[in-house]
This record gives C-alpha cells, structure tokens and sequence, in this order.
C-alpha cells in the first residue's frame, strides 16, 4: 500500500524535505492542516509502524463492538497520500534519527533525509510487568492489531478479564461482551473511571454495567496471569482466581518519547516542546501524546488537533500566538451510557459546588464553581448539557446570573430540585412505610383520598401507620403533602445534617424500601447535597446499613470514629487504651498473667480497673496496638469493644454460685448472654448486667437490658442509663427460664438495632417510642419475638469476628498503624 | 517561601487510605497526609490547635477533617477551623509527581529524628 511519488528532481522542483514519524491521528492531522496552509511547500515522507493507512483510532471501541467497521474508520485512504504527493511507508518504522545529518534510518535500511522533521510517535501502552503477561492471550488495547486478537478470542465466546477500569478499560468490556464473551473488569480503584468521575458517578456508571452484566471488581489488585501456553486466568493477591481466555491490559499509556531521547532531544515524561511545538533541535517538531507541553500530556485528541494547528502555522510559517494548552473533556463511548466529565471536578475551600440528584431518572450532575465560574462538571445519565458547561468553563464565563438554575442545563423551563416528598413519590405502591404494623404506600394513598384524610393523626386512625414507634411519620406526612399537593403543610422534621433534608427514621425506612445497599446508593438515591457526606451522617448511615444488610454490606472503616476504626479507645495525648473481654466480669490467673507481661513488654503506663469490671491497659503507643493484641490474643482474649456502639460490658455479681442469698447462677447467665452478644453494632453502646437476687448488685437496674434473679426466675429490665442522665429501669416482663432470658435479650437489642437513631442510647429511646411499643412487640407479641431474635442471631454470624486478631495477625488496616517513611 | 523547602518523597498516593491519613514524623513535628475521596492530597500538621488532638485520626469528608478528641472541623486546603470554632491548624506543602507524595519540609524539619 505504499505509495512514492515521482522524486522532487524529476518534477524538477527541490522544495524542502518534510519526514513525519508516525501515521497516527496527531501526525495525519498536522499534515492536513499543513496542506491548506501551504499546499506545495514540502516535499512530504510518512513512516508509519502500522501496516496500514491512517485512520481514527478512537473508533476502535465501536470497532470491537462491531458498530463499525475498518473501512469506515479510515480517516486518509491510499488516493488521499496519492493526490497530495505525500510517500508513505507503512509498516516500517524509524529506527534511528541522525540529527548530525539530519537523516532518519527504518527497519527496513530506508535512509531518508530531511531539512524539517516532524516525530507524531504516540505512545505505549503500559504493561503491567506481572507474572505471565508475555502469554499469548495477553494484549493492549492500541491498535487494529491488538482488537483483531480480541475478536479471534471473542469468536469462541468463553470469559475474558479486563485489567483496568478507566475509559479504555470500559470501553473494551463493553465490546468484547457485545462480542458474546462473559468479561471481569479488575480494576485497582474504588470506583471505576477514578479520574475522570466522582464516586458518585463512579458508583452509577458501575451499576449500569453490572446490570448490563459486566462484572466490575473494585479494590482488585491483580498478582498474576496464569496459564502455560496460552492464558487460562488471572489471579489476585488476595488469592481469588478468574478464569479468563483473553486479558485486555488497559492500565494507562506512556508517551513514547523513546526515539526522540535517543537522538538526544530533550525528554522528561514526553518529547518536551515550545507553544510552536518545536523540540530541543528547531529542526524538529513533535505533536500528539509522545510530547510535554508546559509540563502537561495529553492522552485524548482534542488537545492534539490544536497542537497541530500550532505546528502547521509554524512549518508553514505562519506568525500565529501558538498553543497555550488545552482543559480537557471526557465522553465514554458506549451506547447508551451517558458520562461526561470536564475540567477539575475536585473542589475545595474557595469554591462552592452544585449536586443535583434525580433518582427517579438516574441522573447525576455535580458543578464546581469559582469565583463564579465553572471550574469543573460531572455528568451521569443526563449529559445533554455537557458541551454548554464545557463551553462556559473554557472560556471562563460568569454565571452568577445563572446560577439558581444552572444544574437543570441550557433549556431549563422551571422545577424544583430533589427533596423529601419525591422520594415517598418515587417509591412503588407495594413499598413498607410502617414496619410495625406492616402497612405499605399503596394502602396510604389509597386511604387519604378515598376518605378524605388531612392530617397525620386521622392516617394513623384509619390505617395504623405510624401508630406504633411513630418512626415512619415523617414519610407519611410527606405522603400525605405529596398526595394532597400544596394544600399540607408536612410538620418539619429535624434532618440527619445539613447535607440532607432527610431525617434518620426515613432514611432507615427508605434505605430499606428501595434495598439501597451501599453509601453511594442511598446517597444518590435520597439526592445527598455533598459529595461524601461528613462526619455527623456517614457513621450514621454505615450503621444503619450494617443493620440492615447483615453479612452483605461491608463495613466502611474511612466512616468510623478513630475508636472505632482502630479498636481501642484513643486519650488525650493521642495514646490509646486497651480493655481485652472479661465474659461476665470473670477472670483466672492465665490471664491475668497475660496482662501483666503485655504490661511490662509494652511499658505500658496504667493498668486499672474499670467501672464495667474489667481490666484497662491505658497510654498504649498505636504502633505497639497489633502486637498488644497479638500476646492478648495469645492468651485466648478479644476485644472488649470498650470503644464501640456496640455491646460493651455484661456485669456480673457473684449469684448463687457463690452467695447465700443468691437466687440464679447470674455469673454464667451473664457471661452466656455476653457471648451471645458479643460482637454486635448497636446505635449507641449497649451495656448489660445480671444480679442474682433482688439486692441488684450488678446494678441492672441502670443497664441496657439488665437481668435481675428472682426466687421463681429473672425479672428482665431495659432503657436503665448511669451516665449524665441517670434513669432507672423500666420492668418489660417476668420469665422464668434461662432459655427466655436469652431470647428475649435478643430479640430487644435487634428492636434497638432496627428501630433507634444513630447515637440513641435505649433510655432516650424507649421515652419516645414509650415502653407500651417495645412490650408490644417483644413481650406480648410472640411471633414478632421470635423473628427479632432470628434476625439477631443471623446478623452475629457475620458479626463476631475479632477484630483485634484480624489486625494481629491478618494485617487488616495495616496502614493504620505505620508511618510514612521517606523514600530512599 | 517554597522554594526553600525541601521536597521528600514518602511513596505512593495509594499508601494513603481512601477518605484517610497517614503520618510522617519529622525531626521536629509529625505531619498527617490526608488522601481526600477525589484522590487529592493535603497535608497539616498533626497536631489540633484546640488540644493537640492527632488530626490524621479524624474523620475525612470533602477537603474537611474532624479532629477526633473533640470533633472540631477544618479545612485541608487551608487549616481553618470551620463553622463557629476559631482556629487553625497549620498547612504543610504537598504535592504529588507521577503517582508519588511530596512532601515539603522546612530546613528545621529535615533530618531522621533518631539520627546519631
Ligand atoms: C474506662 C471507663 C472508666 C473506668 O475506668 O472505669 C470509662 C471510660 C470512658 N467512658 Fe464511660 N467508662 C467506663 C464505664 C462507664 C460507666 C459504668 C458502667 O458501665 O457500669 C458509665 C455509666 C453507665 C452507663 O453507661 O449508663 C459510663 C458512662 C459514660 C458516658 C455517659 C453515657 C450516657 O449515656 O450518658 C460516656 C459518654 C458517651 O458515651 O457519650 C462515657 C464515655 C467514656 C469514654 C469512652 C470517653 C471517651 O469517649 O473517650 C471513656 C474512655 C476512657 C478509655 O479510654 O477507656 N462513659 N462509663 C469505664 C469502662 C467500662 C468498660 O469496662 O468498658
Ligand atoms: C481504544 C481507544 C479509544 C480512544 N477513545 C478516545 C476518545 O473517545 N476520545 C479521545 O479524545 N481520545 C480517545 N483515544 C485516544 C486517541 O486515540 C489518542 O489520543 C490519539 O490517537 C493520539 O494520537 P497520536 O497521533 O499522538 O498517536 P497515535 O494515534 O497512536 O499515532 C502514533 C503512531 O505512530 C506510530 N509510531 C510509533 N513509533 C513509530 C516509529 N518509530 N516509526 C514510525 N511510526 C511510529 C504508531 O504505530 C502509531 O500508529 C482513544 C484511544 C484508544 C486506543
Ligand atoms: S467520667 Fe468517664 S468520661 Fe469522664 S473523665 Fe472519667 S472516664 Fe472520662
Ligand atoms: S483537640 Fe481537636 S477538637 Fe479538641
């Protein structure tokens, strides 16, 4: 296909030598803006690596997927570098650049000369130097080459793995499963596309391709590639193995300055060139993503299409103000998937954002602004007004008119942003309101309009919704305002924290009538105003969500408090304190030993005991924690949770085991309910004591749930606080066997754990929920009873694992306890 | 100001938690670096203005961190303390180059702290 022109000597016309290295799309393109410059003033070579002629590779995604083909992604045919006289040689690529003599040498031994060259070198993909990546099956997503490897693999179907979840990444996955594959997309973030989208967005675009039924596995760091002839899989370094026939190494590019470096231009990360794209030598030119330009590399083409025409005006020597570099926009190519992403979406202090959340219609739009200005946009599910942002951010317009309306885009004719009301308005017919007494949406609506409801009592007369703990009244009264229209006026509830207007109780509603499992999920879901949420409410919904996905949802450490995240409770001076389990306030001489030497090893300051009988170790060094925990551990102890919303202490007094007034074995009665419990995440800490007879030295009568023996059984008491509001006990009932203690223990720390707000202790609780509501359902209820306690028993399967042996020994979080170090 | 700092290399941004710290001591103070959800870098002094509260221990959120101890809030772009609290907590120079932290130390900063 190549084509030489008649030399310049027989035309008889010597015009200057113009070589180009590189037939890609930033070299092509500064060729053709060269030619409607100065049509006739070089006598043009190309060397291309590829055997072929130029053509768009973005376009190779589509071609992959099959929505278009080779030959309708040409961009220059074989006639076009006939009619314009321009030599090409293809598949024959530049070896050498002698700029003494200001030659080029090829593979093939061609040595041309030139007076201007021009090097449009790309770059590489990178390859990941894992075990294996040599193995046929293995390839890059660059070129016509690497995706006709994909269709060979494609065309026996079987599962491919794509490493990396950036664009490219995506893209191949999505054609190799239009292909007929079962593709894996591995990808070492947490969320895909990091750099171009927020999580939120990352979040939304990883359903749509789990939906489409593309497996994405985030957090994925891939150890190997297996196989002996050819590629069988891939393995993890946590040790989980996926099978694959093909792997697509998409994990980002490199620019290929390795020809220009070793002619002895000046390279750093690219070919470094001026804003006339002239190199070190002024005899040669580099456009495209081989260069560096004021620092910056550029891996997309609209910025290479402006470099060429700089590079055109100066070949042609045109006086033009050259190029000042470019902000850069992203679209994913992939039908029916809208995302866009333009200019520096990061935020910050001086600069005020815009989310808009329409759950209903899977959008996602976040607007960065500066000084009035639109600094960066993120777009998911509506990118329709993608170019106008990208437009006004370019050229750096002031939209402080705009700004109200700004998120609903160009064409904005009126609304209103997400709120309450529309997510009551959007949840279906069959969709729980009231758990207590099970009444779904459908019977609500239904009610206020055939009988005429106004008001949230007569709801709760008529329909029994919120007529129990009253959690559910705020959705009710907001479908109350969504169904009457403006006419009601909902009774303000006080939201979680200003980056929501929801409260907690809809939110625990909520998050289970939509199955909301994941912290972005609810977010998008009830339209957060933040991106990540704070402090206040991010503790709150990773415990709301842990209660109500036992064993799915996985703890999200980043949202807990530093006690909680390190497991140990931190003092003033940044030392922390360590209180290993003492079932039921017991203890023997092996651990007590334990103690002791963990005491002197660690030269650990305070040793004492605590109000909750047991043992702290106090002014621990965080570094010293995973092996204080290892030699407690090695002792047979755990964690005593000291520091978590969660069960801490179960206290015992000596009952008649030893007593001689002591009514019931309260020492094993309680150590029983403490390794029962044990492990379990509550809304606010959760204590317990057992007293062997009414003169209640445990002191249960101020306890969670406290236990005290009676001659005939166990009077069982809850909502008891010491604390800063004292508040004694109220009796819930009279058992008589050890069998119903437990279960009725169960069965009301799940009611807590399902129905309280986060950071709500039982006494504040069971006052505003009254005692009535937790007798319903506990005592008199026995059915209700027994599925509270099976849903307490399921979630401590999951639930009591140590974590202190799980950061002794398994390293879990290690990077919590080590600090940075310089590198050498 | 910056250019008489000197610029250390404490490994790379994924060494950081997501929505997390990590510190580095110095001869004279222990810096805590904080990798923000969109993947940015800040770094301040480890040490609250309030009562010394270990910063790099707070919860992050947006460019803001919650000291620990006692839940006052600042900015990582700038150390200002947040909402109705007074305060700042002093900024360090960080920047990333090719995937790696820097970090920027003053002259009085430099050097291991166990040297010698
Ligand atoms: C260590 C201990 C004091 C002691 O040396 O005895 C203690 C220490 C702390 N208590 Fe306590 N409380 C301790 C028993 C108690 C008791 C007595 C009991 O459990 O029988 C009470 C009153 C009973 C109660 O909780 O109803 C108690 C009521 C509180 C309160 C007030 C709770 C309330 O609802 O009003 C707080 C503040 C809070 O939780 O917000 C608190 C908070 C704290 C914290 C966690 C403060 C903090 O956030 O840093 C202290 C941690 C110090 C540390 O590092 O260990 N501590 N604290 C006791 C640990 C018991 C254990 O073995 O786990
Ligand atoms: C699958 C895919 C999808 C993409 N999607 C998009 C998108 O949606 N939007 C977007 O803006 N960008 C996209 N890109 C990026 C875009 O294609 C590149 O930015 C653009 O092609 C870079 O142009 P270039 O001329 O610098 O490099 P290239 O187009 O790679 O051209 C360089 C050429 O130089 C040749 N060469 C290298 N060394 C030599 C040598 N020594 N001698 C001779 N020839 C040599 C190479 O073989 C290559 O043909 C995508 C890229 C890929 C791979
Ligand atoms: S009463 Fe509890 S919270 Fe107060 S100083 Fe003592 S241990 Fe700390
Ligand atoms: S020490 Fe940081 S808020 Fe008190």
């Amino acid at each position: 296909m190549n084509h030489v022109p008649a030399p310049a000597s027989i035309t008889g016309t010597a015009r200057p030598r113009l070589v180009v290295i590189g037939n890609g799309m930033a070299g092509m393109r500064t060729v053709e803006e060269l030619l409607s410059r100065a049509p006739d003033k070089y006598d043009i070579t190309v060397f291309g690596a590829e055997p072929r002629v130029n053509y768009n590779r973005i376009m190779l995604s589509p071609l992959l997927s099959g929505e278009k083909t080779f030959d309708e992604i040409v961009i220059n045919t074989a006639e076009w570098y006939q009619e314009n006289n321009i030599t090409l040689h293809s598949g024959d690529p530049v070896i050498t650049i002698d700029r003494a003599r200001q030659t080029v040498i090829t593979q093939n031994g061609h040595e041309i000369a030139y007076d201007q060259l021009l090097l449009a070198t790309g770059s590489d993909p990178i390859m990941i130097p894992l075990p294996g990546k040599d193995l046929p099956g293995v390839v890059t997503f660059r070129d016509v080459d690497d995706v006709d490897v994909m269709l060979k693999a494609a065309a026996t179907g079987g599962p491919a793995v794509v490493i990396g979840g950036g664009l490219l990444g995506l893209e191949a996955a999505v054609g190799l499963q239009a292909r007929g594959m079962s593709v894996t997309v591995l990808h070492l973030a947490g969320h895909v596309m990091e750099r171009q989208l927020d999580p939120s967005a990352g979040y939304l675009l990883q359903q749509e391709l789990q939906r489409r039924g593309i497996n994405v596995i985030t957090g994925a760091d891939t150890g190997e590639i297996i196989g002996i002839d050819c590629v069988t899989g891939v393995r993890l370094k946590d040790g989980t193995m996926i099978p694959a026939d093909l792997v697509v190494m998409a994990v980002g590019i490199r620019p290929n300055g390795r020809l220009a470096a070793a002619s002895g231009l000046t390279v750093e990360r690219g070919v470094v060139v001026d804003d006339f794209m002239a190199t070190s030598d002024p005899a040669i030119s580099a456009v495209g993503e081989c260069v560096q330009h004021r620092g910056q590399c550029y891996g997309l083409v609209a910025p290479l299409f402006e470099m060429a025409k700089s590079c055109a005006d100066r070949l042609a020597e045109i006086a033009a103000g050259g190029y000042a570099g470019s902000v850069t926009s992203t679209k994913l190519k992939v039908t029916g998937v809208d995302v866009f992403s333009a200019g520096d979406f990061s935020g910050g202090d001086t600069c005020e954002e815009i989310v808009f959340r329409d759950a209903g219609r899977g959008v996602y739009k976040r607007l960065v602004l500066e000084d009035g200005r639109i600094k960066g946009a993120v777009l998911y599910g509506d990118t329709s007004d993608g170019a106008w942002y990208f437009q006004m951010l370019k050229d750096g317009t002031d939209i402080t008119s705009l700004r109200d309306t700004l998120a609903f885009g160009q064409a904005f004719a009126g609304g209103s942003a997400g709120n309450p009301k529309d997510a009551v308005a959007a949840l279906p017919d069959d969709a729980e309101i009231c758990g207590c007494n099970g009444v779904c949406k459908g019977t609500i609506v239904n009610a206020i309009t055939a009988k005429g409801l106004t008001t949230l009592d007569e709801v709760k007369s008529h329909t029994k919704a919120s007529a129990s703990c009253g959690s559910c009244s705020g959705l009710v009264e907001n479908l109350l305002a969504f169904t009457l229209g403006d006419g009601y006026e909902a009774a303000a509830l006080k939201p979680i924290c200003t980056c929501t207007d929801h409260d907690h109780d809809s939110v625990r509603h909520l998050i289970r009538a939509q199955g909301l499992k994941s912290m972005p999920a609810v977010m998008q879901a009830l339209e957060w105003k933040t991106a990540d949420g704070c402090h206040v409410c991010r503790p709150a919904l990773n415990f709301y969500l842990l209660a109500a996905w036992p064993g799915e949802y996985v703890d999200h450490a980043a949202s807990r408090f530093i006690n909680e995240r390190v497991h140990a409770n931190i003092q003033k001076d940044g030392t922390y304190s360590v209180v290993p389990r003492m079932w039921g306030g017991l203890t023997n001489p092996r651990e007590l030993r334990a103690i002791a030497d963990v005491a002197d090893k660690f030269d650990i300051p305070t040793v004492k005991v605590t109000g909750g009988q047991r043992i702290d170790l106090l002014g621990v060094k965080k570094e010293d924690l995973p092996a204080v925990w290892a030699d407690l551990n090695a002792a047979g102890m755990v964690s005593g949770h000291a520091y978590g919303k969660s069960l801490r202490t179960v206290k015992t007094c000596v009952g008649s085991e030893w007593c001689r007034f002591g009514t019931q074995k309260s020492m094993s009665m309680g150590v029983e309910l403490e390794k029962m419990t044990w492990g379990s995440w509550t809304p606010h800490k959760f204590k317990m004591a057992v007293s062997g007879c009414p003169r209640n030295c445990a002191e249960a009568t101020i306890k969670d749930f406290g236990v005290v023996a009676t001659d005939g059984g166990w009077d069982l008491h809850v909502g008891g606080n010491g604390g800063i509001h004292v508040r004694a006990t109220d009796l819930l009932c009279k058992v008589t066997t050890e069998d119903e203690v437990r279960e009725y223990c169960g069965a009301f720390m799940q009611l807590y754990r399902e129905e309280a707000r986060y950071l709500e202790r039982t006494a504040p609780w069971i006052e505003r929920v009254g005692l009535k509501h937790v007798q319903d359902r506990v005592v008199e209820d026995a059915e209700n009873r027994k599925s509270l306690f099976a849903r307490f028993l399921k979630s401590q399967e999951t639930a009591q694992i140590d974590p202190w042996a799980e950061r002794a020994k398994d390293g879990v979080d290690a990077h919590e306890f080590k600090h940075l170090v310089a590198a050498e | 100001m910056t250019d008489m700092l000197n610029w250390i290399d404490v490994g790379p941004v994924e060494g950081i938690p997501l929505q997390g710290a990590r510190t580095l001591q110095t001869r004279t103070d222990r810096i805590a670096i904080f990798r923000t959800l969109d993947q940015q870098v800040f770094a301040l002094l480890d040490r609250c203005p309030h009562k010394d509260g270990p910063l790099a221990q707070g919860i992050v959120h947006g460019h803001f961190v919650t000291c620990p101890l006692h839940n006052m809030v600042f900015s990582l772009e700038t150390g200002q303390a947040q909402g109705p609290d007074d305060g700042c907590a002093a900024k360090v120079e960080v920047k990333i180059i090719e995937g790696s932290v820097h970090v920027g130390l003053t002259p009085s900063q430099m050097g291991k702290r166990h040297e010698g």
